[in-house]
């Protein structure tokens, strides 16, 4: 079974995906991560100001066995967060590069995004 | 290397995600984890728990051995009943939980954890000096299904040949039957609060059971269920899980499970704490509690503290989910006594973070009337 792979976005090997619009990156789980999980019951979103560094742990995400912690693939302040994906968790699981996205941030250094994965290195690594 | 038991093949073939668990390479799932909960609540799954230990005790010391060993009293049982006990150290603390079924005369089979089986057949043998009973680990050699759920009743029957019909049993009771003219043994009996029933079979069959179970149940939209499901499904009804629950300083009493310690029946190791805890109280409670509004669910090892504005740390969680059936996040825990009322609140502490809970009466899950 093949996980959807959107060619547009960036991808952490910690299987967060990137969409870049001006300076704002919105970050979710990819269709792979969501699909691993199954059932996401929880998700918990960093403080909205908070500034973060790529590679830090600053999101949760349950499912019905475990808690897997969520890295922030690029640097930067946050600026928004899906409360909607609080109230319905099973939108990561719907809709997971959609509905069910988690934060923003303002970009602080864009060359960090020249490190993350296309979809075809991202595919690769995940064996689709 | 992880073990595997005689149905691997046939879950990887299956779908199954195969994780570790107490040594052993298992399902944890095969579709998600509350598609199988609730295919068991509402239909029937179908779980490999080979990984069990067997041990048969034979003999005419048998049942003295055992009450001996055991907490609850073997000789209640007439040939083809079953009844869930305690294995206890001279602390009272937990060697072990186990089904005793008394399959012969003198004959019984015990049905032990598999992350206990080496500290169980140890403990079993250091303790047979002086009884008449012979005592023989056949955990290798033995396969074992659950099937569960309200339309197991339904085919359960199917695959095997004999009296007296599976169906037709009550709940603990055990038959010896045929399956490929091998002895199979199926109890009504289980660990998911739904009627269900499990088959006891030799390991070169076990395959050829399973696939008939499954194809027999399809009618009845039986589905192959792991441990994530078993889980989730044994925390709703409360019932304990070694290693969580119940430890080797952890006595029944302090788990709620005085039901099964027969202190009546005269001595057996554990006995003399056991009563005391029994006219004493104990130190520490079993609790179950479920989550107020949108929690994030508890889980083993978080710390339960007291409510109020000098809230201290009264305890820890022990198990704890996101309960499929409820919607809700559900646990259990120890705390102690004078804060184990039903209807107390407790703070749960996920992540640094505290979220309010309730301790309730148990189990956390009650089948809905009809």
């Amino acid at each position: 079974m093949s996980s959807k792979v959107p060619e547009d976005l960036k991808y952490a090997r910690s299987h967060e995906w990137v969409r870049v619009a001006d300076d704002v990156a919105t970050i979710g789980i990819t269709d792979h991560a969501q699909h691993e999980l199954t059932d996401v019951v929880f998700v918990e979103l960093p403080e909205v100001g908070r500034k973060l560094k790529a590679g830090e742990s600053c999101a949760v995400v349950e499912s019905v066995k475990t808690a897997s912690d969520i890295y922030t693939p690029v640097s930067g302040e946050v600026t928004a967060v899906n409360k909607a994906v609080v109230e319905q968790p099973a939108l990561v699981n719907s809709d997971p590069y959609g509905q069910g996205w988690f934060f923003q941030v303002r970009v602080s250094q864009r060359e960090e995004m020249d490190k993350l994965l296309t979809a075809a290195q991202y595919k690769n690594q995940i064996g689709g | 290397m992880l073990k595997r038991t005689p149905l691997y093949e046939a879950h990887v073939k299956l779908g199954g995600r195969m994780v570790e668990f107490g040594g052993w390479s298992m399902p944890v799932q095969y579709s998600s984890i509350v598609d199988e909960h609730l295919a068991v609540r509402r239909a029937a799954g179908v779980f490999d728990i080979s990984h069990m230990g067997e041990v048969t005790a034979s003999g005419p010391g048998a049942a003295d051995y055992l009450n001996f060993v055991l907490t609850n009293d073997v000789k209640k049982l007439a040939v083809g009943q079953g009844q869930y006990s305690m294995m206890c150290n001279e602390r009272g603390g937990t060697v072990d939980d186990l089904y005793v079924y008394r399959i012969g005369e003198q004959e019984y089979l015990l049905i032990i954890n598999a992350s206990r089986i080496i500290a169980d057949v140890y403990w079993l043998r250091q303790k047979v000096a002086g009884w008449e009973v012979a005592l023989e680990n056949v955990s290798d050699v033995i396969g074992a299904i659950a099937v569960q759920g309200p339309r197991a009743v339904d085919f359960i029957d199917v695959p095997f040949s004999g009296e007296p019909k599976p169906s037709t049993l009550k709940k603990n009771q055990i038959a010896t039957l045929a399956f490929d003219g091998k002895t199979t043994y199926v109890a009504r009996t289980g660990y998911t609060g739904e009627d269900g029933f499990e088959v006891i079979a030799p390991a070169e069959i076990i395959e050829k059971v399973w696939t008939a179970l499954l194809a027999a149940g399809h009618a009845s939209c039986a589905q192959p269920a792991g441990l994530g499901a078993r889980d989730t499904l044994r925390t709703e009804v409360c019932y304990p899980l070694y290693g969580h629950e119940l430890d080797e300083n952890t006595t029944p009493m302090e788990a709620g499970l005085g039901f099964f310690v027969a202190l009546e029946k005269g001595d057996f190791i554990g006995r003399e704490v056991l009563a005391d805890q029994d006219v004493k109280g104990v130190k520490k409670k079993c609790i179950a509690f479920k989550m107020r509004d949108k929690a994030a669910p508890p889980r083993p090892g978080y710390p339960i503290w007291s409510s109020g504005a000098d809230s201290v740390r009264i305890g820890q969680v022990v198990s704890g989910t996101q309960s499929p059936s409820l919607g809700v996040g559900i646990g259990i825990g120890y705390v102690p006594p004078e804060s184990a009322a039903p209807g107390t609140v407790i703070g749960i502490e996920v992540r640094g973070k505290r979220w309010a809970a309730q301790i309730v009466k148990k189990p956390l899950y009650q089948k809905p009337k009809k």
